[in-house]
């Protein structure tokens, strides 16, 4: 991302493009973009590294934790049963809590709650490998995001974060991802930002990451100061970004470049 | 933890060529990086790997700093009779894997 400074022909570029949604018909996963090598990568368990932090993730989803000494399968039984298509609707509001969630949220909340655990830090191995896993279980099913009264006001904020130039560069991520989409930024093909595939393996970080990190990523790219990991305004962007990709389906674990 | 995912197929018939793919969980650190405060990170990565059938050497590869992390080998070989493909991985700091697979060949 250094390089957008350079790039004063882009940046002249972006200027002048104006806001307009992405049509649902020419809505792409960053996976169709991508090279060859890398979508075998993902198309192949036993050649995307990812799959290890998703077995070690089923190894979580039965271990006994935290001073209840419980494990999420004797609540939960079979994840391929029981979180089925729980990711592809994540962020979601919880009315009990009064507040949209997103899934290492969730999981998390069942981890104090109910195993009476301390929380799994952001993007630490665990949380990326238990989110891995149960997201794992929605690979293939359509995001279905369906805002209600009380989810609103968070997808209006998300949306309002995406369109809003943010940083010294001073674009938005709209600028980017739903205008020049599909250009280049140095070596880079624009994706349009579907959340479809997270966590995701990417070879640049050599590892797993979840999207709030990646959102994280963009927001420094654009020297921005990036907001806290769980914070309301990430949550928020995760929403609009996942109801953005309503209909599309679930590839989690992806490999991203 | 699993920390080497090995796919052979679990049958073959006598001659046929089969793939074999290996995938080992390393960090591959360079040893040309340094941390923020510029102390230079150790190199940490996997040397060599080797794998046998029925005992004999069928392919072996040196690893070098420039691989990713995470390793992915994938090569070939002819089904020549039942037995144990052997996989094994050695590096840095006493790092060692090893993992097999029993192939029956008809
Ligand atoms: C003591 C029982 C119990 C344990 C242990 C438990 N959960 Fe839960 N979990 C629940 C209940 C009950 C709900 C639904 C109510 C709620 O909390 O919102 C739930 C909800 C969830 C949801 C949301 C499901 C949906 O349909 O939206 C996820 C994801 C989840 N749990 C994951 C986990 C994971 C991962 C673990 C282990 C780290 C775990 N849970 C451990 C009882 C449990
Ligand atoms: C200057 C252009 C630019 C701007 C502005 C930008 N991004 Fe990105 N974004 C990229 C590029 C390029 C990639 C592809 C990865 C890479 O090479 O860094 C990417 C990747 C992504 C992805 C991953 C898509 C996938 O397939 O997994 C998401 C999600 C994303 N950006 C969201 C955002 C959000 C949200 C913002 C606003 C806060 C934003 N981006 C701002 C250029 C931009």
């Amino acid at each position: 991302m250094r390089r957008i400074i350079t790039g004063a022909g882009l940046l002249l570029a972006l200027a002048h493009a104006f806001a307009q949604d992405i049509p649902p018909g020419d809505r792409r996963s960053g996976y169709e973009q991508m090279g060859r090598e890398t979508r075998a990568m993902q198309d192949d368990d036993s050649a995307n590294p990812a799959t290890f932090w998703v077995l070690e993730g089923e190894t979580s989803w039965s271990k006994k934790t935290g001073t209840a000494n419980r494990a999420c399968s004797e609540c939960h039984g079979d994840a391929a049963a029981s979180m089925k298509g729980v990711a592809a609707r994540h962020p979601a509001f919880d009315a009990k809590r009064g507040r949209l969630m997103n899934l290492e949220q969730r999981i998390n909340a069942c981890r104090v709650e109910r195993q009476e655990a301390k929380p799994l830090a952001y993007e630490s191995r665990e949380l990326l490998a238990l989110t891995a896993y149960v997201a794992r279980q929605s690979r293939g099913m359509p995001i279905k995001i369906a805002p209600n009264p009380q989810s609103q006001p968070s997808l209006d904020a998300g949306r309002a974060l995406y369109n809003r130039k943010i940083g010294q560069i001073d674009l938005s991520c709209a600028q980017c991802h739903d205008q020049n989409w599909g250009r280049h930024l140095a070596g880079n093909a624009i994706p349009q930002a579907h959340p479809t595939g997270y966590p995701i393996y990417r070879l640049e970080w050599q590892g797993v990451g979840s999207l709030q990190r990646r959102l994280r990523n963009c927001m420094s790219g654009l020297r921005a100061e990036a907001y806290d990991y769980g914070s309301q305004e990430l949550v928020d962007l995760e929403y609009y970004l996942m109801w953005r990709a309503r209909g599309m389906k679930v590839e989690t674990p992806a490999v991203r470049p | 933890m699993a920390n080497a995912l090995v796919t052979v197929p679990k049958t073959a018939r006598r001659g046929e060529i089969i793939e074999i793919k290996t995938l080992v969980a390393h960090n591959m650190e360079t040893g040309y990086r340094r941390t923020e405060r510029g102390v230079p990170i150790t190199r940490d990565i996997v040397r060599t790997f080797t794998c046998t059938y029925n005992g004999v050497e069928i392919f072996s590869a040196e690893l070098r700093p420039a691989i990713s992390a995470n390793p992915y080998i994938s090569f070939f070989t002819v089904a020549t009779e039942s037995g144990m493909l052997a996989f094994n991985w050695l590096g840095d700091n006493g790092f060692a894997v090893s993992t097999s697979t029993y192939i029956t060949v008809t």
